[in-house]
């Protein structure tokens, strides 16, 4: 295992910036998750490090060493695709077996049995080593995928969406596993999502990034409550956080500037209405079983968040809404301290 | 996850089956009389091969292909006579047509020819236009559309269009009768063919696959030889089959452009019928013989191409 750092790196695909002056340091045996919608530039930040892609500009040091020239093969890392994982004319075995036949390492014949079979126990796929790959489901598919990764001990993993695929009872197991293998290894990894589930549980650091542009980094806990401005705020949260222009409720104490609060469940107090005063009506409660989604409209706004399953509010009732410390975010979208 | 869509297909009724069923037969029959004809011809005599009615049913006789493999030379019956008893049953046959066996004839060398120059250059073309297909579909290659349809254009005219300017630049380059000379050209006939199949079939190959291989410590070429290749088989056994079918059929360039020692059967074939009258049944038998090669090799090949067909469950 290994860091590594970016340094700086541009990569263009015509007129199309596909990473803006990236800066990243990942640390060795670090769990970094890049977050971020589709073409915000995290899947091309992984080929720049395999060595898929060449950066416009701007260096990468793997281990210490600049690596930015290297081919893909002298980089050693480990790549998980998001599709098309395995080779469909080799066995299970085989496709294990790739990476340690290569002939960059030469192993031998028995040393890769053992390897394998090691890995095949720790991504629990074992008893299938002798099928052909195509005749696996798709959790089996992606374990051997992942477990191909795993026979090596690269400088990084790299990760691109590989759960993604998969329905969601799969996606949560794999996401345990591979925290536990993560652990277990000390391995330094770079995984991409676009699910924030994913990103809370299992990194270390969450790097947020839009349009090419690493927006923030840090602790999920710092990225989910100390968001640096809008974009990263609406990222993370479930319901997602409502965003609300100054002056709907009461909300003495915002600093100069602020345009909008960003209110998350645990920013808002929700009283049914005594006599009198009222912010806003339930509109509707969502029931989800172990939770309720409680809808209310305050002015002109809708507002979402999380309720107790057992509220005794419903449909109609007229509410009193309070800040808790909210969000502010000024009109350039940045938070506001 | 079930990764196997099941599709709903409409099930034909057993009574379209039937019909198709039939209709299939009987072209099939159609198809296959002519070359029957020709198999059951080589096994004729000379005079049951011109017999009027033609004779169904036959005493079947090797003398088609005694007659193929040798030359012969007419004597008198005293001189046949006069020589020791017959040792080999082409021997006996020939002499009863008051003949002897002079030497073996072309017809082997022809074929020997016919096989280096069709595999030779099958193997060029596909060799060739799987290496340019691959770049073609991996590379940014510059104005790679305007080659690609350059090599297209290579196959507007028939390429016996151009018969002539080759025939004098062979004559030029002393290729004229030589096995190099048509493996050349017939591989430049095919190369346009293979580049454009096999850029197909490779451009269905995802790119992962290599890119994988290069970051597990492949090189691109051996990743191209240990991912591509292998997946590419069907689409390779197709344009190899096509490449070879050509290259195997064609008579104009071999007519004009071989004569000696690089002759190719199919222009060879044609001849044995001036050699000692109308010899029917030694042209069936160096026909039938012809046919088994390339029957040989499509059979061998739909093995891999059905198993492209049922290969499948790829993940999309």
């Amino acid at each position: 295992m290994a860091d590594v750092h970016i340094k700086n790196v541009t990569k263009s695909f015509g007129d199309h910036v596909a990473v803006d002056g990236l800066d990243l340091h990942i640390s060795d045996g670090e769990f970094v998750v890049l977050l971020g919608p589709t073409g915000a530039g995290k899947t091309t930040t992984l080929r720049l490090i395999a060595g898929l892609e060449r950066p416009d500009s701007g260096t990468i040091e793997i281990g210490g060493h600049n690596a930015t020239t290297l081919s893909p093969a002298e980089r050693d890392t480990a790549f998980v695709f998001q599709q098309y994982s395995l080779y469909p004319h080799l066995s299970v075995f085989d496709n294990l077996a790739f990476p340690l036949r290569s002939p960059a390492r030469k192993m031998p014949e028995d040393q890769i049995r053992r390897r394998v079979e090691e890995v095949a126990k720790m991504v629990r796929i074992h008893h299938k080593l002798a099928n052909r790959s195509t005749k696996l489901s798709g959790g089996e598919m992606q374990r051997v995928a992942i477990g191909r990764a795993l026979v090596r001990k690269p400088s990084i993993y790299l990760m691109d969406e590989p759960l993604s695929s998969l329905d969601a009872k799969l996606r949560a197991d794999l996401r345990l596993e591979l925290k536990r293998i993560q652990t277990e290894l000390g391995a330094t990894m770079l995984y991409v999502t676009h699910d924030q589930i994913e990103a809370m549980t299992m990194a270390d650091r969450i790097g947020i990034l839009a349009e090419g542009v690493l927006v923030q980094i840090g602790s999920p806990r710092t990225i989910y409550s100390e968001p640096a401005n809008l974009h990263v705020a609406a990222r993370l949260g479930q319901p997602a956080i409502n965003l609300l222009p100054t002056g709907l409720l009461p909300d003495g104490g915002a600093p100069a500037g602020t345009k909008t609060i960003g209110a998350r469940t645990e920013h808002l107090t929700i009283a049914k209405a005594a006599n009198g005063h009222a912010d806003g009506v339930v509109d509707w409660v969502e029931h989800l079983g172990d939770q309720n989604h409680l809808h209310v409209t305050v002015g002109q706004k809708k507002l979402v968040t999380l309720t107790d399953p057992d509220t005794d509010l419903a449909q109609g009732d007229r509410v009193v809404i309070r800040y808790r410390s909210p969000l502010y975010f000024g009109a350039d979208g940045q938070r506001l301290m | 996850m079930s990764l196997t869509t099941a599709h709903s297909v409409v099930a034909p009724s057993a009574n379209s089956k039937r019909i198709a069923g039939a209709i299939i037969i009987a072209y099939a029959l159609i198809s296959i009389v002519p070359l029957l004809w020709i198999f059951a011809t080589s096994f004729k005599t000379p005079p049951d091969s011109i017999a009027y009615p033609p004779k169904i049913l036959f005493q079947p006789s090797l003398e088609g292909y005694c007659n193929l493999f040798t030359t012969r030379t007419r004597q008198t019956p005293e001189y046949i006579n006069s020589l020791g008893p017959a040792t080999t049953f082409c021997d006996e046959t020939t002499r009863k047509r008051n003949m002897v066996i002079a030497g073996p004839s072309n017809f082997l060398p022809r074929f020997v020819n016919s096989l280096i120059i069709a595999f030779g250059s099958t193997f060029c073309a596909v060799f060739l236009g799987t290496l340019s297909a691959y770049g073609f579909s991996r590379f940014k290659v510059p104005l790679a559309d305007d080659l690609l349809f350059f090599i297209l254009s290579t196959r507007f005219m028939p390429p016996i269009a151009v018969a002539i300017p080759i025939y004098l630049m062979y004559r030029e380059l002393g290729l004229s009768d030589t096995a190099l000379g048509m493996i050349l050209l017939y591989t430049a006939v095919n190369v346009s063919l293979a580049v454009w199949l096999l850029k197909g079939f490779i451009d269905e190959i995802p790119r992962e696959y290599e890119e994988a291989a290069m970051i597990d410590g492949y090189t691109r070429l051996q990743a191209f030889w240990r991912t591509v290749l292998p997946q590419a088989t069907t689409g390779i056994a197709a344009t190899a089959i096509f490449c070879l079918i050509f290259a195997w059929n064609e008579y104009a360039f071999a007519a004009l452009l071989t004569s000696g020692t690089a002759q190719t059967a199919p222009p060879f074939i044609p001849t044995i019928i001036g050699e000692g009258g109308q010899d029917w049944p030694a042209v069936a038998a160096g026909t039938t013989i012809f046919l088994v090669p390339i029957l040989v090799f499509t059979i061998l090949l739909r093995k891999q191409l059905l198993r492209g067909i049922t290969f499948g469950a790829v993940r999309k």
